[in-house]
């Protein structure tokens, strides 16, 4: 089968052009894949950690390493540090190579890049040394918010501009996905950390909404974060590496155009689900579930045009382990994404809402999709950026997979029994009418599956250390491959 | 093999062979996209959910208008739905509670579905409130009474364990048990070598008089004598009156062995229990007193 020729292979090497040929801005994806593999171990250890902390309460240290201070840093290390890090990388890497031209402007990309990574050490520090906003996935105080926007408006001028100076006449559908990423993100972010420092000289300021419209804006917020973040810019990256990875054409152009648009349309009005029997008024919960329903099929459709672009090429994800990380990427992209749609169902929502099967869903997103597309990128991206002809050893990216895949099912797997029971343990209610259990009586009974999830934390970390192995193994060996830096002539029939 | 078809709908189609789908003729390095309709089961999912969010969206309270929210045709709100529930535990435990304000706790007692309802409704009082310093069990531990036992610093019947409750420990309630015990080394009041003594009468107490007493025990029992035992009693027998602890038998509450005792005698020891009149409701205070009582020391 192998020995079929595709028929986008037929474009084939294009001959060494001359020299002075355009080149691509290849060495700010480096730096933005090297940041997100370095932020990615600091993000993953430290959810290590916080997973011992509620095993073992004895590995909480007062004051700068407990529980509270180092959960959002946690979060903000793998989402915002370690995801947010490979989204530029890929975003930068896709949309030269799929507009055919430059970026922009390179200085802003490296302004972007220093800039976000000082973002990160003002957040984090912030977070240890209890500087908060008390708002999930949105702590950091107002001085960062407001550096955090600036970074951003260069990112999105750049990307933009990049845009517009594109030789191909459509803009690829990757493109479309890394786009709502940037701007939802910005309108996010600028809506939701408004907010009034106390004194200019302070670091404590206080948000312009208050009570329940503050707890709608903020959960608008956190969920679109993931619907944006976590979901639009990594199909956005999807698009790019599975078909190239795969060697084949996107399964269907008209299904990516519905599911993108509906995507978009429908995630924004989803975020009331994180507010169920609560005080938000019952009409604005309803919409939160009923369109977390609505949401669930155009979720899917990126799922399908990822796996069905395999079709007629399964063999190739028998033997071909960054296949095999992006092919499970989007079997947990679909799992969670159903699980999302079931969870935000009010019924169900009252059994598991606050109980550790939302956390066991969150990282079924995390650790099975976001993570994994990103590590089947980056194995793809960094033979692709060092010029060198394969990464360093196969049978390690197996490896890695095989021990992280383990890690993932013993953390979500123990958070959904703990989670359920959880649930259960709260509202069980005796024929008198007295609760059965006590809070301190459920927390007990989490206690093995907290060590089980710790134990898959501690796999998934150690897979991501052989991952960064491989990686320093791969830049540190001879040989190099032809240079893919420079910009192939466009086809005449274009 | 990239056979141009001139049939394809697309200007520079090409039919792709692996599937037989014709591409849309598109190209982004290297890049294609097939053209197939989107699944026809996707489709056809999406709509039953849509269906399936309009259906609800007529049943329950949903979208916002100029004169208010529609309320759906159920008449449904969480509010109804909380009052619905609540009724329903307070049916279950309306006749018990009606009884149990009226009866007294010897009344309750002698009334086994009633007591049962009582031990019940304090054992969830006590996991809420008490667990955290007595144990879920109430089995105590270093200068947290064990419930389980009868060796009471009050007294083990139900009232006076109600009158515990209520009043706390050094509390900030004005009848609170407040006795203190006179810092003996601290303050000056017995030389170490005299605690020493008073320590080595007082972890032999448990076993009675010694065969063979030591010069030590004996200068301890007169020290015991002159300073102890006005409170603690002739024996140590303790004093309920006083809050203090039996010292013959083997229960301790910070420690029995001769260090812990030098350090008692020396620093003295002050435990603190809150008062919870304010905290629970009556019949919550009174079951709880039940509860505790029923652990296996009650009087």
């Amino acid at each position: 089968m192998d020995t079929v020729p595709l028929s986008m292979e037929t474009a084939g090497p294009v001959p060494a052009p001359p020299s002075a040929a355009p080149r691509y801005d290849e060495t700010i994806i480096k730096y933005f894949t090297i940041a997100s593999m370095v932020w990615a171990i600091a993000g993953f250890a430290v959810g290590l950690l916080l997973a011992l902390q509620l095993a073992f309460p004895v590995f909480n240290l007062e004051p700068w390493l407990n529980f509270g201070r180092l959960r959002p840093l946690h979060t903000s290390a793998v989402i915002f540090a370690f995801g947010g890090n490979i989204l530029f990388a890929t975003s930068y890497h896709v949309v030269q190579r799929t507009c055919h031209t430059k970026l922009f402007s390179v200085r802003m990309a490296w302004f972007h890049f220093w800039g976000y990574q000082a973002f990160i050490l003002m957040a984090g520090l912030g977070y240890l040394f209890g500087v908060t906003q008390g708002k999930e996935y949105a702590e950091p105080e107002w001085y960062a918010d407001l550096w955090l926007t600036v970074v951003w408006v260069v990112y999105l001028i750049n990307y933009l501009m990049t845009l517009t100076m594109r030789k191909e006449k459509h803009i690829y559908v990757a493109n479309w996905f890394f786009l709502g990423f940037i701007v939802t993100v910005a309108i996010l972010h600028l809506v939701n950390g408004l907010s009034i420092p106390i004194s200019p000289l302070s670091v404590k300021s206080y948000t312009v909404m208050g009570g329940v419209q503050s707890a709608l804006t903020q959960w608008w917020y956190g969920h679109n974060a993931v619907g944006f973040f976590l979901t639009a810019g990594f199909l956005g990256m999807m698009y790019y590496y599975v078909p190239k990875q795969a060697n084949r054409p996107v399964y269907s152009y008209r299904l990516s155009i519905i599911h993108f648009w509906s995507l978009i349309f429908i995630y924004i009005w989803a975020g009331p689900h994180h507010l169920l029997y609560t005080s938000l008024p019952d009409w604005a919960q309803t919409l939160g579930m009923t369109f977390s329903i609505m949401l669930w099929m155009p979720s899917w459709g990126g799922m399908i045009n990822g796996i069905m672009t395999l079709s007629g090429a399964w063999h190739k994800l028998r033997d071909d382990p960054i296949l095999q990380f992006m092919i499970i990427a989007l079997s947990f992209y679909g799992m969670s994404t159903f699980e999302g749609p079931l969870m935000s169902i009010k019924t169900v929502n009252s059994l598991s809402h606050y109980t550790n099967w939302t956390i066991g869903h969150v990282h079924a997103g995390a650790l099975g999709w976001v993570a994994y597309i990103s590590f089947g990128a980056i194995y793809y991206l960094v033979p692709h950026l060092w010029k060198k002809p394969a990464m360093y050893s196969t049978r390690l990216i197996s490896l890695h997979l095989w021990i992280s895949t383990v890690g993932i099912v013993a953390y979500i797997a123990s958070m959904w029994v703990a989670g359920i029971m959880q649930g259960l343990m709260w509202r069980a209610y005796d024929k008198m009418g007295f609760l059965t259990y006590s809070f301190v009586e459920v927390v007990q009974a989490m206690h093995p599956y907290y060590i089980i999830r710790a134990a898959g934390g501690a796999l998934f970390l150690a897979g991501a250390l052989i991952m960064v192995f491989n990686i320093w193994k791969t830049i540190q060996q001879p040989g190099t491959a032809p240079d893919t830096a420079v910009q192939p002539a466009l086809a005449a029939a274009e | 093999m990239a056979n141009k078809t001139p049939k394809g709908r697309h200007p520079g189609a090409e039919h792709d062979e692996i599937s037989g789908v014709q591409t849309t003729g598109h190209e982004w390095d290297g890049l294609k996209e097939l053209d197939n309709p989107a699944p026809r089961w996707w489709l056809i999912v999406w709509i039953i959910s849509i269906l399936f969010a309009v259906g609800y969206w007529i049943v329950f309270p949903a979208w916002p208008t100029p004169a208010g929210h529609t309320k759906g045709v159920a008449g449904w709100t969480e509010y109804s739905k909380l009052k619905a529930e609540q009724k329903e535990i307070d049916q279950r435990q309306g006749t018990y509670l009606s009884k149990l304000h009226t009866m007294s706790f010897d009344q309750i007692r002698a009334d086994p579905a009633e007591y049962a309802f009582a031990k019940a409704g304090g054992a969830v009082v006590f996991k809420e409130n008490c667990a955290a310093c007595h144990g879920t069990g109430g089995e105590g531990r270093k200068g947290y009474p064990n419930l389980n036992d009868d060796d009471w610093l009050f007294g083990g019947r139900i009232d006076d364990i109600y009158h515990t409750i209520q009043v706390g420990s050094r509390s900030t309630d004005p009848d609170t048990h407040a006795t203190m015990m006179p810092a003996f080394g601290k303050s000056g009041i017995l030389t170490p070598a005299q605690i020493d003594d008073a320590a080595t009468y007082v972890v032999q107490l448990q076993h009675g008089t010694p065969a063979m007493p030591t010069p030590a025990w004996t200068r301890g029992q007169a020290v015991f004598a002159a300073n102890c035992a006005s409170c603690h009693g002739e024996g140590g027998g303790g004093n309920r009156d006083l809050g203090a602890p039996r010292l013959n038998d083997a229960i301790w509450l910070y420690g029995g062995d001769k260090a812990t005792v030098i350090e008692t005698i020396t620093n003295a020891r002050a435990g603190v229990m809150p008062t919870w009149k304010h905290r629970l409701s009556q019949d919550n205070q009174r079951m709880v007193a039940i509860y505790v009582h029923s652990l296996g020391g009650g009087e």
